[in-house]
């Protein structure tokens, strides 16, 4: 047996509380806290009648509470604005933040391509890129692991109920995040990401296209297997991730059609984008939890 | 319908929404010379760049010959009256297009959305209104919502700073009656000083008559393209449209036989194949389908062996948007497999 890590959540918008939802169940992970800037909103409300602790004076309303009750990691679902101080004042405890605002101050973590390389490093701060570039990114890693990738390019179609005000007012910064990490995570030399917001109704289920353009002229079965092994890593945690059409080769082009429904916790199944996002964060903090279990790492030491 | 004296600005989309039509490979000196023809032929405004504006150089849309820089920076210099625009699309290019395009000389940035989408423009159209360009909210495929609800997304980019809002047919889908009913409800309900634009495309032969339509309603900017170059079946043809205008007595300020030959001498001997109103091209405005797709559609009906105006309509009944040429691969492969073609 093992202890589970004591986790909060900042910001009970729809990511926290369908992060909270997906914690509940995590073997790994223990949801203590969500915290809130207003104490009437339905978010804070909803984490009461969930039985999680709620403050509503944002995260220095946690601070006291957070050696007492072992919080161990923090998930940000604020916004870019605020979350370095956020991560700050909650790293000083010693404790792990997961960003999955735009800010990106800590390096990318796209799970299965490098996250055991942040765990290991134990890094205090981990950001979660974007939704885009979880649902796609992977297939970029798993092209540029087979031999090398001269240009990388996502397209991410998303529903335009699934895509909140704070990505709205700042939609440049979704495009130049993604692009680099369509570079730096998924290891092609130049990335390029775009956009596009769909209102059809019944909302649209997430759509990825990835492109890549190898060096030299791609080896089909390699890339072929590698793409379908790395598909199968992401369902471990995304088990609406699917690989749609492709790969296409056309030429040094190699492209992949991708799909991506959500559980459908508290986000709808078609906001796969917003749902892979909360996935792929738990999924990081179970790491954690799981290299401390087995000693691999230590956790910041606590009297 | 009475234009009599009515003062239209003309705004020329041969070597922008052209380039679609030339998979973006528009060399520097067709668009030099293009856009001096159009320069001596009094043609106020011209647009140029990548077919899906600035930074629209990718896999999904297409490289083009030249970077968008490399464009503004040719065109720009050689104008003696006419400004130039460019285009942005959020979520496809950022504000650091934009500044690039500024210091190239640009007078007009428009910034793209699909017509519900208008809160993903607020920093690019705040940033141009900033640096006092003149900033142009530019609503894409408005026949998808009604006059009211495009008239609330046109507000919000009002809001933003946008001196001007188009009504985009970009499927060439639109009757008259509905140019003047959302002209119409946007220049009756935005500010006086707010310009109304109308950007037509002529997949179902209207392009003529849905801008003067839209001119009868309010609209005080018309975009065409000389020669109709543009995608799908191309945009309103500009040489027509002056030669209508100048029978109605409105008043364009172009040289009608100047613009005849550009079109006829400069710009119908650059096209890669006829724009013309064939089957596909038709099925876009008769479906509703964003004109851009229809290239992509025939290279998939070439590649895939599934009609092109299958997929097209499919397209349309799916309620696809501009911007989603990728699509248009996945679903003839979709399609192709059902089939057992593949």
């Amino acid at each position: 047996m093992h202890n589970k890590l004591k986790a909060a959540i900042i910001g009970p918008g729809n990511i926290g509380t369908d992060l909270l939802m997906k914690m509940k169940r995590s073997a790994w992970i223990e949801p203590v806290w969500m915290v809130g800037i207003d104490p009437e909103s339905e978010g804070l409300m909803r984490a009461r009648d969930m039985g999680i602790k709620t403050c509503a004076e944002g995260v220095d309303g946690l601070l006291p509470h957070v050696i007492e009750d072992d919080i161990r990691i923090a998930f940000d679902a604020t916004s870019a604005y605020v979350h370095a101080e956020n991560s700050r004042k909650l790293n000083e405890l010693g404790v792990v933040m997961i960003d999955l605002t735009p800010a990106a101050i800590g390096p990318f973590c796209v799970p299965p391509v490098n996250l055991q390389d942040h765990t290991r490093n134990l890094e205090l701060n981990v950001n979660m890129v974007t939704c885009g570039g979880q649902a796609t990114i992977p297939m970029v890693a798993a092209v540029s692991r087979v031999q090398s990738v001269e240009y990388g390019e996502i397209v991410a179609t998303v529903s335009s109920r699934s895509v909140g005000p704070g990505t709205r007012m700042n939609i440049d910064e979704f495009t130049r995040t993604t692009a680099g990490a369509v570079q730096k995570v998924g290891g092609a030399k130049k990335g390029k990401a775009i956009i596009v917001i769909n209102p059809a109704e019944p909302p649209l289920i997430m759509r990825d296209t990835i492109h890549c353009l190898t060096e030299d002229a791609p080896d089909e079965a390699a890339i072929t297997a590698s793409i379908h092994a790395m598909v199968a890593e992401v369902q471990k945690y995304v088990p609406g991730y699917r690989l749609v059409n492709g790969p296409v080769f056309d030429g040094n082009r190699v492209s992949v059609f991708m799909e991506v429904e959500g559980l459908g916790d508290f986000l709808p199944k078609y906001a796969g984008n917003l749902d892979i996002m909360t996935a792929a964060g738990l999924r990081t903090a179970e790491m954690f939890a799981e290299e401390a279990a087995n000693g691999s790492i230590t956790l910041p030491a606590r009297g | 319908m009475n234009l009599q004296g009515k003062n239209v600005t003309l705004h020329d989309m041969s070597l922008r929404d052209g380039m679609h039509a030339k998979r973006h490979q528009i060399s520097l000196e067709q668009m030099v010379d293009i856009a001096a023809g159009l320069d001596e032929a009094g043609m106020p405004l011209i647009e140029v760049t990548h077919g899906d504006g600035l930074g629209g150089s990718s896999i999904n849309y297409g490289f083009p010959a030249h970077s968008d820089e490399a464009y503004l920076k040719a065109v720009v210099p050689k104008m003696k009256q006419a400004k130039v625009s460019a285009l942005l699309l959020p979520g496809i290019g950022t504000v650091d297009h934009l500044r690039m395009a500024r210091d190239c000389g640009v007078s007009t940035i428009r910034v793209a959305t699909h017509c519900t989408e208008a809160d993903v423009s607020q920093q690019h159209i705040g940033l141009a209104a900033k640096l006092e360009l003149d900033t142009v909210g530019f609503l894409m495929m408005a026949h998808m919502v009604s006059a009211e609800q495009l008239l609330v997304q046109a507000k919000l980019m009002e809001s933003y700073g946008a001196n001007c809002i188009y009504c985009t047919d970009s499927a060439g889908y639109m009757l008259p009656e509905e140019v003047t009913e959302k002209i119409g409800l946007l220049r009756s309900e935005l500010h006086a000083n707010t310009e109304i634009g109308f950007h037509g495309h002529h997949n179902l032969a209207l392009g003529v008559a849905n801008s003067l339509a839209a001119i009868e309603a309010g609209a005080s900017r018309i975009d065409g393209s000389v020669a109709g170059l543009g995608a799908g079946a191309g945009n309103t043809p500009l040489e027509v449209l002056c030669a209508v205008l100048e029978r109605m007595g409105a008043n364009t300020g172009i040289d009608l036989y100047r613009i005849m030959d550009v079109a006829e001498d400069l710009v119908v001997p650059m096209m890669d194949h006829p724009i013309r109103l064939d089957r596909d091209a038709l099925t876009l405005g008769y479906a509703g389908v964003y004109s851009s797709f229809l290239l992509f559609a025939k290279r998939a009906e070439a590649k895939y062996g599934v009609q092109a105006r299958e997929i097209l309509v499919e397209l349309g009944r799916r309620g696809t948007v501009g911007g989603q040429e990728d699509m248009i691969e996945d679903l003839a492969l979709t399609m192709a497999r059902e089939r057992g073609l593949r």
